[in-house]
């Protein structure tokens, strides 16, 4: 009984400290599968989810989530209050206007859930917010961990590939031509 | 085993009154009950295998340069992605193709037979140049079809591609062959 106990503590503080709690998706993303096997760095990235054409926004750190809203609200003259920006800086992604961002800041953990999240505004301008999000994000962290920021895409299989090209589009306007795509990982078909 | 051990210390003799003695043993049932509990809690919340990722890097789109190399002819392959998975790829230019639009699908006997040939064929000709991919998703496409080309491109190790615009030409020609 003694040595089942320590197991069973070892696997538990085991998976507690390695725990990184499963961030839901806004809409049901089902990732293709590729060959590749490149690791994705667990900082300094910003992750596009696309699903029915909605495209969401998160970026990774507390810290650089903070100083990018401060800098988008500036930018957008939007306020947020102090409980507002903590409120956002534990929020893995995100998919309102930002218009609608301290009323969606404001409701809590089921409402939010429940919320029917429209989409970050994008068009191929350069004045869309999307581009502005991601433009903050690659200047905050920059400025924060004096790293470029890498740029993954997460994109439902069966979305249909203008939503795609458009924010292909929106990135290589800012001259972001490297990107990831974020995949499963499946053996090669003999 | 590790029961909490109550019963009296040895037998009464002679109505004697002993003081029990305590076990030191306790019961860690429970405790183990609710760690494998905790363990399977926190087995079923977390994502153990991180996100792998496929770089794909796009040609620089500036307006301004344009000091772009032609792309030769003879050594380009177009493969158009069309709806319902399906693929459509030429050798060399749309309108005087080296080799004819030929629809073709996904998996081993589909475009990647079709690559690693082609591939071969544009070797030969050319005297081991390598072959040029331009890959060219329609609007009625999905984002897996891109994901999967890419993905035989990579198996193939064709380095020298592209994801470019589809022309209203290879529109029309996905249209007569009905894959748009």
């Amino acid at each position: 009984m003694t040595a089942m106990c320590d197991v069973a503590f070892l696997l538990l503080t085991f998976f507690i400290l390695t725990a990184k709690p499963r961030t839901d998706d806004p809409v049901p993303v089902d990732i293709p599968a590729s060959t590749m096997k490149i690791q994705l760095p667990e900082s300094d990235l910003a992750t596009l989810t696309v699903g029915q054409k909605k495209v969401f926004f998160g970026v990774e750190g507390f810290e650089i989530r903070k100083e990018v809203l401060k800098q988008m609200s500036d930018k957008y003259k939007v306020p947020f209050t102090p409980e507002q920006i903590i409120k956002f800086s534990a929020l893995p992604t995100f998919g309102v206007p930002i218009r609608m961002l301290p009323g969606f800041l404001d409701l809590d953990g089921d409402q939010k859930k429940n919320f029917k999240q429209p989409g970050i505004p994008t068009d191929t301008t350069a004045t869309c917010e999307l581009f502005d999000w991601v433009r903050t994000a690659r200047v905050v962290t920059a400025s924060l961990d004096n790293k470029d920021m890498r740029v993954a895409i997460k994109g439902d299989g069966k979305e249909e590939y203008p939503t795609i090209a458009m924010i292909i589009k929106v990135l290589q306007k800012q001259k972001v031509n490297k990107f990831a795509l974020i995949t499963s990982v499946k053996s090669v078909a003999k | 085993m590790a029961e909490l051990d109550t019963s009296g210390g040895g037998k009464h003799k002679g109505g004697k009154v002993r003081s029990k003695k305590q076990s030191t043993r306790v019961d860690l049932t429970a405790m183990v009950d609710l760690a494998f509990l905790l363990v399977t809690f926190f087995m079923l919340t977390t994502t153990l295998n991180k996100p792998k990722a496929m770089d794909l890097v796009m040609p620089d789109k500036d307006e301004k340069v344009k000091d772009e190399k032609p792309v030769p002819e003879s050594r380009t392959m177009t493969i158009l992605l069309g709806k319902d998975n399906k693929i459509e790829w030429y050798l060399g230019l749309p309108g005087k193709p080296l080799a004819p639009p030929t629809t073709d699908n996904f998996g081993r006997n589909g475009i990647r037979k079709a690559l690693l040939e082609n591939q071969k064929k544009i070797s030969d000709a050319s005297g081991g140049k390598p072959m040029i991919v331009l890959v060219k998703p329609s609007d009625h496409s999905v984002y897996k079809n891109m994901v999967d080309i890419m993905d035989e491109l990579n198996i193939a190790k064709i380095d020298i591609r592209a994801i470019v615009d589809i022309l209203p030409a290879e529109v029309e020609l996905l249209k007569r062959d009905g894959n748009y």
